[in-house]
């Protein structure tokens, strides 16, 4: 029994497959964002004063270097899939029928939103070096 | 709904996971709006900005904190009861423990984030 259960993780679905995979990825992403994310909220949140985070501070100072646009991408994409498959199983645990439809089709259509917005101004915004 | 899961930690454990994690997704949501109008519309996003700055805004911003460190800590306990399944039979053990994490870990950021709602406050 205990090898099968665990306490608030999804159980290891048996059936393989695409759900499998999507188990598995879960939890991969969640380790890449243990790192990640509480390395965002420390240096933006703690280190730095969110107060005074401007659109010129964030295109001068946070996204000058070509690492850290490839960080907050990297972490984009596994909260992308991270959140929006976990909003998958929340949503199939609480409705059916047409609103499950309907609510899961949101789901993904936001996803993919989210996806085309945040890697446009990932990848475009224009550094400015302040003059002097 | 909520309450057909069995009781006790193992229950809060996973009813704070959930939570937690609905939060975050609805705050990434906006995030990722809100630094897309970084591009899009600088002055939108600077004249926006104060938001995030006043008394309210910090209080969200602790709490979504609170949010990631605890769904952090409880996924790295689910990841490590999935993989080494003989540990599950201290899953209660491994709750406490996040506790302490979330508690060593949190009242320095606590104390970090006073700051920033205290120069809230004198903002006003």
């Amino acid at each position: 029994m205990s090898g099968r259960y665990s306490r608030s993780g999804r159980v290891r679905p048996q059936s393989g497959g695409f759900e499998l995979a999507v188990w598995y990825l879960m939890r991969l992403s969640g380790l890449g964002l243990f790192v990640l994310v509480l390395s965002h909220y420390l240096i933006l949140h703690v280190l730095y004063d969110p107060a005074a985070q401007t659109a010129s501070w964030i295109a001068e100072v946070r996204w000058s270097s070509l690492f850290w646009r490839a960080f907050d991408w990297l972490m984009l994409m596994l909260i992308l899939f991270h959140a929006f498959m976990g909003m998958r199983v929340v949503i199939s645990d609480h409705t059916r029928g047409g609103l499950r439809t309907f609510l899961l089709a949101s789901n993904y259509a936001l996803a993919a939103l989210l996806f085309v917005i945040g890697t446009l101004v990932v990848m475009t915004l224009r550094t400015v070096v302040p003059a002097g | 709904m909520i309450l057909r899961y069995r009781g006790g930690e193992g229950m809060l454990a996973w009813l704070f996971h959930r939570i937690s994690g609905v939060a975050i997704w609805a705050f990434v949501i906006l995030h990722v709006i809100d630094i897309f109008l970084v591009g899009a519309a600088p002055d939108v996003y600077d004249s926006l900005l104060f938001i995030y700055a006043t008394p309210p805004g910090i209080i969200l911003e602790w709490l979504l904190g609170a949010a990631v460190l605890y769904h952090a800590l409880n996924g790295l306990r689910i990841i490590v009861m999935d993989f080494w399944p003989p540990l599950t039979r201290f899953h209660r053990q491994l709750w406490y423990l996040n506790w302490i994490l979330f508690g060593l870990i949190g009242v320095p950021v606590t104390w970090v984030i006073l700051g920033q709602f205290v120069r809230s406050l004198e903002r006003l």
